[in-house]
């Protein structure tokens, strides 16, 4: 017989019955962990004794009554650039090598008000850099479906651990697709909320009108608590949103007659579309059909002009955000031979620094550089408001847009290694919700041979409540996030 | 390296088919006011703790290799 589904909110009922302890859920995490992750590699620096701790405090909060959140108790995994005080936050980089923050992300407060142990950091592409989590310094994370492909990334640790069972919940961030395509990958929900929803203090920048960060978990259910969790104005962030904690969690329902998904019609044009995942998006619509949901077509036609606009994009942010790590303040420093402060700079980024986050801060450089900004990023920039424009006419028609996370199943490690081009153009469906601020979640939809398939569904800025609630009741409907990998 | 840059902004060069003429740059994704708060001031990283991470400090200095050759300082 399988084991039971372990979402947050089945733990959950465990501790509230008295069935399970915060104690137990660590240690059951730790053993679990110890048994999978020699192999896969999603976990940093873990710190069970901490979690434990935390755990226990937990424990003796629920005794006394005073249980401070649904999330009180449940153990959670963070991507490795959502900092912590007193932790380690590497961005899976040997230029951050030894540091410890000195300070929290709110999101990470905000988990901790809630009294959710972290039991790890997660793996990830070097400063968020990649779609497959081989770009670590640490080495790659392995997909727990099949060891010889990639989790996806850049949060290919959050997401392969929550797929392998080590943890129901993990944090992630995504600035072109990077919670939702390694959720699509292994098989997991992954969200990334409408911009500015989730604070990005603490969240170590990449490209800053991009980045978001967000929830991993095996339901839209789990996500929606975590959301709630991390949500919410933050005066740190002066581009956080001026709206309270998200309540999504009330809003969740299996009705779904009276939505109007919308299907757009260049999907199946977009180069590299695999059979299997053509195939999956179209029978999970259907099944909104069958229980009601009228279905549209709509029209994005520059999401073509996508994957230009946003390497441009975040390139650009990313060769500026990139700037402080120079060896004075923290982190990796090399002299150079010849001494001096301009060969100390240049010694400690081409030592501290992997080669696609050279690659990328030499093109954004190059794209922000007197002479080119007119025709690369201010071209970029005009794309997204075309971009936003397509969406605003899509959402006139219609509630949420579905479509493919991603045009294919995972991919084997090593295999677009050598052509960061081909990895970027698979990006293609991911990375519009970013550039028009737009809130999307990838939800398991099937299976393509042996691998998972995501089904996307992307909302309207601020409607992250609609989009949760529509992948919620797919979720009721369909089984595909009840399949376990065979670890 | 030098391939794999030529490739993605070949792929880039697709931008100029498309006409943006008129078309303003989106700076914002969403309108949001400039906000502003008490001028009060706040707790912040203590400067001990600051300079913690420095691969070299002093006190609460950051120290880093001369900045100005001995010909220039003269």
């Amino acid at each position: 017989m399988a084991e039971p589904l372990q979402t947050a909110a089945a733990l959950r009922a465990a501790l509230d019955a008295g069935r399970e302890s915060a104690v137990g859920l660590v240690d059951a995490a730790r053993a679990r962990a110890d048994a999978v992750d020699p192999a896969l590699r999603a976990l940093l620096h873990p710190r069970w004794d901490a979690a434990r701790e935390e755990a226990a405090a937990s424990d003796r909060r629920r005794a006394a009554g005073e249980v401070a959140s649904k999330l009180d108790g449940i153990p959670i995994v963070v991507k490795d650039n959502i900092v912590q005080c007193d932790e380690p936050a590497t961005c899976a980089s040997r230029i951050l090598e030894g540091y410890r923050s000195p300070f929290s992300a709110t999101a990470i407060e905000r988990l901790r008000a809630a009294g959710a142990p972290i039991v790890a950091r997660s793996n990830m592409d070097e400063f968020a850099m990649g779609s497959s989590t081989e770009n670590s310094a640490f080495g790659p994370t392995r997909n727990p479906w099949n060891p010889e492909c990639v989790p996806g990334g850049s949060s290919g640790g959050s997401a392969a651990a929550v797929a392998a069972d080590i943890v129901p919940l993990a944090l992630g961030s995504d600035t072109g697709g990077s919670i939702r395509q390694p959720a699509a990958f292994c098989g997991v929900v992954g969200m990334k909320p409408t911009y500015g929803r989730v604070s990005r203090w603490g969240l170590v920048a990449f490209a800053s009108s991009l980045d978001q960060i967000g929830p991993i978990a095996r339901t839209a259910e789990d996500a929606a608590w975590l959301l709630d969790a991390i949500s919410g104005h933050d005066p740190r962030d002066s581009t956080s949103l001026p709206e309270p904690p998200l309540e999504t969690t009330n809003a969740l329902g299996t009705d779904v007659a009276g939505l109007t998904i919308g299907v757009p019609q260049e999907v199946s044009s977009l180069g590299g579309l695999a059979a299997g995942v053509r195939d999956r998006v179209a029978e999970a619509v259907a099944v909104f059909e069958a229980a009601g949901a009228r279905t549209c077509p709509v029209s994005l036609p520059h999401t073509r002009y996508g994957i230009a606009a946003y390497y441009l994009v975040c390139t650009a942010e990313a060769s500026s955000n990139l700037a402080r790590f120079d060896g004075v303040r923290y982190g990796h420093r090399t002299e150079g031979p010849e001494g001096g402060i301009t060969a100390m700079y240049e010694y400690t980024r081409a030592r501290g620094f992997g080669d696609e986050v050279k690659r990328r801060i030499l093109l954004g450089t190059y794209a922000l550089s007197a002479g080119y900004y007119e025709a690369y990023y201010r071209k970029a920039q005009q794309v997204r408001t075309l971009l936003r424009g397509d969406f605003e006419r899509a959402f006139a028609q219609c509630d949420v847009i579905a479509m493919p996370s991603v045009p294919e199943a995972a991919f084997r490690i090593g295999e677009k290694s050598e052509d960061p081009l081909s990895m970027y153009l698979a990006d293609v469906f991911t990375v519009s919700a970013n550039l028009v601020g737009a809130p999307g979640i990838s939800v398991p939809c099937g299976f393509d041979g042996r691998l998972p398939v995501g089904l996307q569904l992307v909302g309207p800025a601020l409607a992250d409540a609609r989009v949760l609630r529509a992948a919620h009741a797919y979720q009721q409907m369909t089984d595909h996030h009840e399949q376990r990998p065979p670890l | 390296m030098t391939r794999s840059l030529e490739a993605i902004l070949d792929h880039a060069a697709d931008l100029e088919t498309l006409d943006t003429s008129g078309v303003a740059p989106t700076v914002h994704v969403l309108p949001l006011p400039t906000p502003l708060r008490p001028d009060e001031a706040l707790d912040t990283v203590a400067p001990e703790a600051a300079v913690a991470n420095a691969p070299q400090a002093e006190g609460t200095a950051f120290l880093v290799p001369k900045v100005l050759d001995s010909e220039a300082e003269g």
